[in-house]
């Protein structure tokens, strides 16, 4: 959060602003209004920064302590003890490693793949260009559903398999339309001088189109690699009776299941069934709450400011190209 | 007829009998890297997206997962007529409904005006950092949100409860995912804190599109600020405003589902469950694969007609379609 220089579609807007401000900052009016904005802003960033910095404080607080309440901006009880808890589980280890992997595997292969198709529908004279971009975007408007495509992946054996969270998402439609718009706009004299040199398609694609391709292929990285590492439902799914192949972020919805299910059955008591009783003292279930949702998230919080141009690219540019 | 349908290609292929069919073909075989970098893909496209559609044979039949394709019984619409007698199914289509209007309403209304607002702070810097901030509950999983909004509704210690004590509205803490009839709002609520602030992005860009010379024009015939954001901003956005209104009008049905399993439990079930659950709980649970996929299908198709209608609707009205 502390990188506010990266940089947004509003930029160009906020020269325009200026510009039309003139330096006037107007009548009692307008400051009233800047005044009242700028308050609500204030009270905005609280209620949306809040409760993450409230889970964080929980995490590094004392478990027993936390149970007594008043744990708001920072811990009571410094302890480091809810983190060492969790890593020394060996289910939360692989959960981690899962997460990362699928992460990792599933954001070049989608990638690499997207775009391959998309430079094919991106040549003007290839015969199957209008039926496969047809092929692929009559997918947005519908799809099997959740049993249907149950049994087609247990058809397929590929029920407790890692490749069960890569190849079913391959290719995203809206994936394949940004990247296409955006080959289209590239130079048809580049790729038409690769060709002249003898060079094939593939190689075109390889050697030219991907390098030229990069802003774009960064979006789509992005988006693929924050789907993939927020992805629990496809583990709930397929891999639920293989531990494994668990996600943390599976690992957390088991949590957050178990907490709901003691609220409705109202006996608090054994709410966290893989807390085993040698540690009952140090830790609650509400602080391994806590905590795994620190861990869940901090990736991203730690990333997403510096990438945020990416995504408001993919957005503008997605959002009109069809 | 292939010579006055193709001249161009004449230069390359120079047989004037040829007709279209082995034209296309002689194409084909020039183009094989091409064909070779996009079949294996087609292939995946059929297999993962058009042959789960064969699966909607099942709601027709009396389907059971031991049998073969040819042992099951057919019952035709049997299944479809059991799903609208259920009264579940029923109170499922209501909550979806319910639902999906109160986040279109909701979701709209909130970004425009936070939109808006940004649009009006002077301080680059600070709207940045506003902007930044805003993003940062989209990036997140709704498991990690939906962990952090049961712990913010929680009855013990959960800062809203705390808040309205100590502001006097409350005296007891109340147990708000305990209550039915708080879920949809709750729900609502949820999905604003969650995308408002990536919601606004699409209108800032648009609000960039306004020509300055206007908001000069209107300062001076002496228009304050309220007046050139109503007179000036809000209708230089209106056309991407219909736009998205009529897109998500096309998904009336598509209620959303990780909010309301994350956060439904047994007491508010009666106002959480949608179709999705009700999918997912009738097939994976009880194992009614037929009615389940029966469900699934009623959705599919509405949504379908729904999505073409919107689409139609939006091409008509002369903006660019979104997808």
């Amino acid at each position: 959060m502390a990188n506010i220089m990266t940089s947004n579609t509003a930029s160009t807007e906020g020269k325009k602003r200026r510009l039309r401000g003139g330096g006037r900052y107007g009548s009692l009016g307008d400051r009233v209004f800047d005044t009242c904005n700028i308050i609500f802003m204030l009270l905005l960033m609280v209620v949306t920064l809040y409760p993450f910095v409230n889970t964080l404080a929980v995490s590094l607080n004392n478990a027993t302590d936390s149970i007594r309440g008043g744990i708001y901006l920072w811990p009571r009880e410094f302890t480091l003890q809810n983190y060492s808890y969790v890593f020394n589980e060996a289910t939360i280890l692989g959960a981690t490693f899962i997460s990362i992997m699928r992460t990792v595997i599933g954001t070049i292969v989608t990638v690499f793949c997207s775009a391959m198709v998309a430079y094919t529908i991106s040549r003007p004279d290839f015969v199957l260009r209008k039926f496969i971009t047809i092929a692929f975007i009559l997918t947005m408007y519908f799809n099997g559903g959740l049993i249907p495509n149950f049994l087609l992946i247990r058809d397929l054996g590929m029920i407790n398999s890692f490749w069960v969270y890569i190849i079913p998402g391959i290719i995203g439609v809206f994936n394949l339309i940004i990247i296409r718009s955006f080959i289209e706009g590239l130079p048809e004299s580049i790729l038409e001088s690769a060709r002249i040199d003898g060079a094939g398609d593939f190689t075109t694609f390889a050697k030219i189109v991907l390098p030229l391709s990069l802003p774009v292929l960064a979006t789509v990285a992005l988006f693929t690699a924050v789907w993939q590492w927020n992805s629990w439902f496809d583990v709930f799914l397929y891999n639920s009776s293989e531990i494994k192949l668990s996600t943390l972020q599976y690992e957390l919805q088991k949590i957050l299941q178990n907490s709901n299910a003691s609220m409705s059955a109202k006996s608090a008591g054994d709410a966290f069934a893989n807390a085993d009783n040698a540690n009952a003292n140090m830790v609650t279930p509400f602080s391994i709450r806590a905590t795994m949702t620190i861990v869940a998230s901090v990736p991203i919080i730690l990333v997403y400011p510096f990438l945020q141009k990416y995504f408001v690219k993919g957005m503008t540019v997605g959002g009109v190209k069809g | 007829m292939a010579k006055e349908a193709s001249p161009g290609i004449q230069t390359t292929t120079p047989k004037p009998q040829t007709s279209h069919i082995p034209l296309f073909f002689k194409k084909l075989v020039q183009q094989r890297v091409l064909l070779l970098m996009s079949a294996p893909f087609l292939i995946w496209l059929f297999i993962f997206k058009y042959l789960p559609l064969w699966g909607w044979t099942i709601a027709f039949q009396d389907f059971k997962p031991a049998k073969s394709f040819s042992d099951q019984k057919w019952v035709g619409f049997e299944h479809f007529k059991m799903l609208f007698q259920d009264e579940k199914f029923i109170q499922v289509l209501r909550n979806t409904l319910a639902m999906s209007t109160i986040n279109l309403v909701l979701g709209f209304v909130t970004a425009i005006v936070l939109a808006l607002l940004l649009n009006e702070l002077r301080f680059v810097l600070f709207k940045r950092l506003v902007q930044t901030v805003s993003y940062l509950p989209h990036f997140i999983s709704w498991v990690v949100a939906a962990n952090i909004i049961a712990t913010a509704l929680s009855p013990d210690n959960g800062i809203v409860n705390e808040l309205l004590m100590w502001l006097g509205v409350i005296k007891e803490p109340i147990l708000f995912l305990g209550i039915p009839e708080y879920f949809w709002g709750i729900n609502g609520l949820s999905e604003v804190w969650k995308n408002v602030g990536w919601n606004t992005i699409v209108y800032l860009a648009a609000m960039t599109m306004i020509d300055p010379a206007q908001y000069e024009a209107a300062e001076i015939d002496g228009a304050g600020r309220i007046q050139r954001i109503w007179h000036i901003t809000l209708p230089g956005i209106k056309p991407v405003i219909i736009v998205l209104l009529i897109m998500n009008i096309g998904y009336l049905l598509e209620s959303g589902f990780e909010p309301q399993y994350l956060l439904g439990n047994g007491m508010n079930v009666d106002y959480s469950e949608n179709l999705d659950i009700f999918v997912l709980k009738y097939g994976i649970a009880m194992g009614n694969f037929s009615l389940s996929v029966a469900a699934g299908m009623f959705k599919t198709v509405i949504s379908f007609i729904l999505l073409f209608a919107a689409n139609y609707t939006a091409k008509r009205m002369g903006e660019s379609r979104l997808f």
